[in-house]
Parts: structure tokens; sequence; C-alpha cells
């Protein structure tokens, strides 16, 4: 528990245009986003919980505290970040979490982080304390600033302190393996999707289909009885979602690696490369060695987009981690970023060029 | 605003006729408003207590003419407020008086729904329960249910990231947006979000809902839509006593639950509901709980069985769990029907809105109604109590003495009191007009000057419902001057 506050606004004070800030939790996604530049700002020392009282459901952090003691004092509790935020090392911080703005197996049925920050202090470009949403479930007050820190890398502001909403763990789980094609478990999750049934995650792979049931124990045996397919032994369970949640599974090792978030209902992309599909569709990894544009041009075609979730640093520098953005969405963002950030001092160049 | 401020009289004359001849062939026939009598309807929104006469009201029925509406205002630089059904309880949708009320009731299409990918796309006018009852046919709904989703559009939920009676579970309307399609001030058209779960950028989708109408005109929205669950039930519980409500609240949550719905009413609201709608409420009783369990049958019957214990050990009196569906509704009936029920009792209302940690419900109601012993006057309570969404219900008569400021007054003083105990002045009824002063109290200066830059960001010269949500630095020192603030 220490709070380093006051060093973090002198640095922020020494910071300009020509000598940036690379703001840095645990360091475990610094290969996500566009090239790192500046000096290194390190968060991990403000640490702390600062309140808990799993009765009101929200958490509140400093940025540095490690993702696992959050999860660590929220299961005492039977609680839990219900948007599985990845943990692609032990370090990882919750502000990163948070400003990295990526969820898990469970995104598709809970929520994505953003869903779930219900408020955050920052210091701004000026080094300015700002608080935007609160600690309370339900929040309109003012435009909802705080929400929008989840997913912005870092280029809008350094995150203070965060509050997160948080959920009670699920009584029971369940997997269930089922062989398919990809076509075919497409038309299987978005049916199953539009019934009232406990599925909290899927993950295609090579012809098998994992589904995951979450919930009250009989809901668990009724689907179970319904769905069919093989029930997947409970000690091996935890191990295969984790793995896909902290990318520790085979299939995320080598480069270059897209993610493809797509509607749900968008066929199977034809594209050259190995798939793995989560989110009931809505998400998809691929190992591919298409033409970037190819690849970006095939996620746009059905209404989604494509990132290059790891790569080397010259193919990322060639093609830009994010999808271009359409120029009007483009200059909105601009402006925002003068608004946090005037001289450009936080992590500049992570998501766009321009950013 | 002083009269140095505004434009003379004849100078405003002669922009108002200037305006009127742009809008005219812009728009169809009926579509403009401008005679006193037919812009009548418009002066006010839910909150009746402010009117204002606009200069006009434009009643578009195509995109196109939306865009052509804003851009003759834009260049004649006229202030837009946008409306939807006008249900709104903050004001957002007063009038300003040299503007235009942009109307887009006419557009009550719902364009598209798409069943196997859960989703449907309307036009901003739609209706809320229009959505629910559309998709019904195929086994879903739109989740987020305000009291008000017979009357209230899609597009003023968007813009008051509304509420409902099931939010604690399926979210908030920023949680079942997907997309937006949004035309700014200058008439330049934007589309937000996808179909697929996330895009790239900053999350303009977050900043939009719930941006009160001033950062752009929605023009059509994505809503996702849910699997109707198989069953539901509700639970009526009655306590003697606030304090072990407000328990009781917490004990359910402790016990792992996240019910579909946890509502409290106290004694006055239970007895205007029961007076309207003969739901068989427990008149006796000093609080009831309405905790309400869906999913599949046996989920609900494990989890309301849960419930029961927890209401039980935590000193409910009596306990009805709803045999039929039929009479779930009706259970729920009268909660839904509460705030026009206590609007029967009373000339006028006013409807306060705050958010508290759950554990203060308690503390918060016993001060509530001290506070309006204070002011002479009385209040009904029922309210959102899974979210500790609070809706003290002021009942004033406007045309006695000084009971509008007295009922003001007290709603400033409650505004007050969620803030101070780590609350806020609105869960979903947003800021308005109402409480654009309180604002000054829950966000700094340096803060407020941020919402300033977001709203140039989209609308650099504020012509977006101006005076709304976001106060100038003026309101502040005069609210700061008047001593409410601390
Ligand atoms: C009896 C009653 C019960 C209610 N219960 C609830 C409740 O349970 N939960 C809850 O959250 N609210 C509730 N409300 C408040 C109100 O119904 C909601 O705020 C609702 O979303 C307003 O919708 P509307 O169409 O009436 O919008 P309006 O009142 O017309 O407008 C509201 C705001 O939205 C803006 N706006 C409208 N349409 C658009 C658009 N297309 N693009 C951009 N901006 C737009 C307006 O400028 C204004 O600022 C209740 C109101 C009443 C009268």
């Amino acid at each position: 528990m220490t709070d380093l506050t006051e060093q973090l606004r002198e640095r922020i004070l020494a910071a300009s245009s020509a000598a940036p800030l690379c703001i840095r939790g645990g360091g475990s996604k610094d290969f996500y986003g566009c090239e790192l530049r500046g000096e290194l700002l390190e968060t991990r020392a403000h640490t702390g919980v600062l309140a808990y009282e799993p009765t009101e459901l929200v958490i509140t952090a400093r940025c540095g505290t490690p993702l696992a003691e959050i999860e660590a004092v929220l299961a005492e509790h039977g609680q839990c970040l219900a948007f599985e935020p990845p943990r692609f090392a032990e370090n990882c911080t919750i502000g990163g979490a948070v400003a990295a703005g990526l969820s898990g197996p469970r995104r598709v049925s809970a929520g994505a982080v953003r869903d779930f920050v219900l408020g955050v202090k920052i210091l701004d470009g000026a080094a300015r304390e700002l608080s935007f949403g609160g600690q309370v479930m339900k929040n309109v007050a003012g435009y909802d600033v705080s929400r929008v820190m989840a997913g912005s890398l870092g280029t809008l502001g350094l995150l203070l302190e965060i509050s997160i909403k948080v959920l009670p763990r699920p009584v029971a789980e369940a997997t269930l393996s089922f062989a398919m094609p990809q076509a075919v478990a497409l038309d299987k999750l978005n049916q199953w999707a539009a019934q009232p049934l406990p599925i909290v995650a899927s993950a295609w792979q090579d012809g098998m289909l994992s589904v995951r049931l979450a919930g009250a124990r009989a809901a668990i045996a009724a689907a179970v009885q319904m769905l069919g397919g093989e029930k997947v032994e409970d000690g091996a369970t935890a191990a295969f979602w984790d793995g896909l949640r902290d990318q520790h599974a085979s299939f995320f090792a080598g480069m270059p690696l897209w993610r493809l978030s797509v509607p749900s209902v968008a066929p199977v992309i034809a594209l050259p490369g190995e798939t793995l599909m989560e989110w009931g569709g809505a998400e998809r990894w691929l190992h591919s060695d298409a033409a970037p544009a190819t690849i970006r041009a095939a996620a746009a075609s059905v209404g989604g987009s494509a990132t290059l979730f790891r790569a080397d640093s010259t193919l990322k520098a060639t093609v830009g981690a994010f999808a271009p953005l359409p120029l009007p969405l483009l200059n909105l963002q601009r402006r925002l970023k003068q608004i946090f950030d005037p001289h450009g001092i936080f992590n500049p160049g992570r998501m766009y060029a321009e950013l | 605003m002083t009269a140095a401020l505004s434009p003379a009289p004849d100078q405003d004359d002669t922009r108002r006729v200037a305006l009127l001849a742009r809008l005219l062939p812009l728009l169809p026939t009926g579509g403009l408003l401008s005679d006193p009598e037919d812009i009548k309807p418009y002066e006010c929104d839910g909150l009746t207590a402010y009117r204002c006469l606009p200069w006009c009201v434009a009643l578009p029925d195509s995109e196109a003419q939306v865009i052509a509406v804003l851009r003759v205002c834009h260049v004649l630089q006229v202030p837009v407020v946008v409306r939807g059904a006008g249900t709104g309880l903050s004001g957002g949708a007063t009038p300003v008086a040299a503007g235009v009320v942009l109307s887009l009731a006419r557009f009550m299409r719902i364009i598209e729904i798409d069943p196997l990918a859960r989703l449907a796309r309307v036009q901003p006018g739609v209706r809320n329960l229009a959505i629910s009852e559309a998709a019904a046919p195929l086994g879903l709904y739109y989740a987020p249910d305000p009291s008000s989703q017979i009357a209230c559009t899609i597009g003023g939920n968007v813009a008051e990231n509304s509420g409902g009676v099931h939010c604690l579970k399926y979210g908030l309307t920023v949680h079942n947006i997907l997309k937006l399609r949004v035309a700014l001030i200058d008439g330049e058209v934007i589309e937000i979000g996808t179909h697929a779960l996330d895009s790239p950028g900053y999350d303009l989708l977050a900043l939009l809902i719930g941006s009160e109408g001033m950062l752009g005109v929605v023009l059509e929205a994505t809503v996702k839509l849910t699997p109707r669950p198989t069953v539901a039930q509700v639970v009526m519980a009655s306590f003697d006593d606030v304090t072990q409500a407000g328990n009781a609240v917490a004990a359910i949550i402790a016990a792992g639950i996240i019910p579909a719905g946890l509502e409290m009413m106290d004694k006055p609201a239970t007895a205007a509901v029961e007076a309207f709608v003969h739901a068989g409420y427990d008149l006796s009783a000093t609080a009831i709980l309405l905790a309400e369990s869906d999913g599949t049958e046996q989920e609900v019957a494990e989890e309301m069985a849960a419930m029961c214990q927890v209401l039980e050990t935590s000193g409910a009196r009596d306990l009805r769990v709803s045999r039929s569906d039929a009479e779930r509704l009706k259970f729920w009936a009268g909660r839904k029907a509460a705030f026009p029920a206590v609007g029967r009792l009373t000339p006028d209302y006013l409807c306060m809105d705050g958010t508290i940690p759950r554990k203060h419900i308690a503390h918060v109601l016993t001060r509530i109604e001290e506070l309006a012993q204070q002011h002479r006057l009385r209040v009904a309570n029922v309210f959102h109590a899974g979210d500790g969404n609070l809706h003290p219900l002021i009942m004033f008569d406007a045309s006695r003495d000084d009971e509008l400021d007295r009922a003001t007054a007290l709603g400033a003083a409650i505004l007050e009191l969620s803030v101070e105990v780590g609350g806020t002045i609105t869960g979903e009824h947003g800021v308005g007009i109402e409480k654009v002063q309180q604002m000054c109290l829950q966000f700094s200066a340096d803060e407020l000057a941020a919402f300033r830059g977001v709203k140039a960001a989209f609308d650099p010269l504020g012509l977006l419902n101006p005076g709304k949500a976001v106060p100038t630095p003026r309101h502040c020192s005069e609210y700061r001057l008047t001593g409410s603030a601390r």
C-alpha cells in the first residue's frame, strides 16, 4: 500500500512533447498496441486496495495493484472480475488491465472491462487530479469519461485509481465439448445464444467446440442434458479456460497473431492460416501470413475490424496495430486527446500515430 | 440571463423570421410548428416546473430532413434541443427560448430485427417497449425497462443512459447498445460502434450514451436483444422497519445473489400505489421489497428459495411469492405505476434520482424524512434498491405560496446528501437543467472544464442543448455564493 501520486505528478510536470512518457504497469502488455515511445513511467509501486465491501459489489484500487492481489481479495468473498482480464504475466496490474481494455472468455456473456468500470481518478497531461464516475452502480452525472479510459492505452491520462464493479462467482460450472466444423459451430453458438441457456464462454479450434456453462447447479444440470456433447472432466476445465484467458494455450505462440472482432453471425472468414474462435463467434484469433490489408479488408467486409495483436515491430510499424479509423472519427478522437493531454506526453503513438 | 447578453427583441424577431423561412421548405407539410398554440405541448418535458416556448418545433420525417435542419441551425447559429417523447425528468428536453425543438417523434420504424444475431436496428423515435413487443415472438426482448417504457423513446434512453427495474442484472442502456448512427450539429453523420463486440479507438459509444442530447443527434440505434428467461418469479416482502429492509438488500447480495430486480417502496408510496392499481400491497408495512428471480425453472426455484430465506432472516414480517405470471405482473404494475400514482395525490411532484452506496439506504431514508419535515413537505420513496438508486418523490403544490421554492430547496438538500454519503446526484434521469447547479458540488472546476472540452470536441459552437448538464463557471460561483454548496 503506497501512494506515489506526488512522484507521478512530478514526472508528468517534467515531461514535454519532446520528452514524452511511456506509462507502464507490470509491462505484461508491452507487446500490445504500437511501438513504445518515451521515458518509462512505472506505476507498479502505486498500490493498494482502497475500498472493498462485498455487499457494495465495488472494489477501488490504485493502478499498480497486482491483478492477482485483487482477484485473491475478491475470491475470499466469493466474488470475481467477471470480464476475466487476461493475465499475460504474473505481475500485471489493474491499471494496465483497464488501460488495455482487454477481456477474457466470459466477456461474451458478462460484458467487457468498460462495462464494469464505475469510476476513475486520473492525472491529466497537466498533472491535475480529475475524478469521473464514482463508486456507485449507476451514475449519469457528466459525460461517462471513466468508461472511455478503458481501452485508451494510457493515451488520455495516467489512471491513478479505478473503481470496478464485481460480481459473485458462479455457484457451479461445467464444460462441454463437441466435434464439429467451424461453420456448424457458428450456427449452433448463435442459436444457443438466442435461448435462455447458461452459456458463458465458448472456444472453437481444430474441429472441436468447447462450451462453458456457469450458474445455478440445477440450471447447469439441465443445460448439460439439453445440449449433449461430451462433458469435460472438471479438473481440466479451469486450466483450459485460463489458457485461453491468459494466452498460455499453445495456439497463441508464434507471430503474427491477429485478433478479429466481428459480428458473431459473420460466416467463416476465408483466410489462410489457423483460427481459434471465442466469444460465441465474435472474436476470431488468426495466425496468418496473408497480407495485412487482405486481413483487414476481410474483417471490415463483415462489419468488424482486425487488430495486429502480436507481431514483430517492423510489421506493426508498417501497418499499425489497430485498424485505421474513418477520418471523422479520428478527428473526434484527436480532439478528445487534446482535452486530456494537449501536449501529447502520454504514450504518443501507442494507439494511433495521430493520438 | 441579463438583458445585455441576449439580442434586442427586434433583432431577435428578424432572426426568428429568417430561420422559419429557411426551415419551412425543408420540412413536410405540418412539419414546422411555430404558432404558440401548436408549440405549447413542447414547452416542457416531465420536469413540468420548468417551461419555455421555443421559436419553433421541427418535425422531420427523414434523415435527410434532420440533417438539413441541423445545417441551417448551424449556419444561423441557432440552438437546437432534440426531443423524443418528452418523458425526461430532468429538463433535458426543455426548450431554449431563441431556439428550435427538433422532435424525432416521427422516426418510429423498427428497421430490422435479426433473431440470430440478437439485435434490433431501430429509428430514434421507437418506443422502448415497442422493441420488446416486436421481438417477443422470437423469444427475445430489450432488457433496459424504464418505468416510462410505454412512452419513452430509444433516442431519449440513449441520451439519458436510462435504467430500469432489471438493470442490476441486465445493465443500463450503455450495456445494451451496439452501434449508433449520429448526426453532429454541422450535419455530418458518423457511425460509432459496430455489430461486433468492440471496435478500435476510444469508446465514443460510452461518451455518446448519457450525453443528454448535447453531443449529437441519434439517427439510428442498434440494440442488443436478450433471450427471454423461461420463467420469472417475484417475492414481495414486508418490513416494519426501514433499516431492516435496507439491510436485507445488502444481505441478498452478500449471499451471492444478483436478483433480476430488487425494488423498495416506503409506506407513503405503497399507499399511493395500492389506491391506484389494487395489487394487494401490504398497507401496514413500513417498507416493501420486491425481489425478482428469472432464468430456467430450476434456477428460479433455487434462487427464490435462497432469497426468501435471506429475507426472513433479515426480519421480513410477511413474504408473498407470485404464483403465476399474471400475479407477478400485478406486483410489478404497482411499482411501475408509482410515479403517476403519487402524481394523483398531489398537484405537482419532483422526482429525485440520487444513487448512494447500498449500506447507507436506511440512514439516507431517515435523513430524507427529517429534511422533508424541515421543509414542511411530504416525500414518498420508491426506488431501485439493488442499485442504491433512490427516487424520493417530493409532493407539492406550485400554486401555493412558496411551495415550489421549498420543494426545490428540499430537492437540493437531498442531492447534497447523496453526494455527502459518497453517491451521485443522478443515477439515471440525467442532470438536465434541474441539477446543473449541483454538478458544481460533485465535480471540481477542472473536471467541469474537461466536460466542457468534451462538449466542444463535438459541438464547438455549443448549439446542441445549451445550458444543460454541464454548468458554466459562472453557474458554480453563483451556486457557491448562495451558500448551498459547502
Ligand atoms: C413516469 C415516469 C417513469 C420513469 N421511469 C424511469 C426509469 O425507471 N428509469 C429511467 O432511467 N428513467 C425513467 N424516466 C425518465 C425518462 O422516461 C427517461 O429519461 C427517458 O429515457 C426519456 O426518453 P424520452 O424519449 O421521453 O426523451 P426526452 O424526454 O424527449 O429527452 C430526454 C433527453 O434526450 C435527448 N434526446 C432525445 N432523443 C434524442 C436523440 N434521438 N438524439 C439525441 N438526444 C436525444 C433530449 O434532448 C433530452 O436531453 C421516467 C419518466 C417518467 C415520466
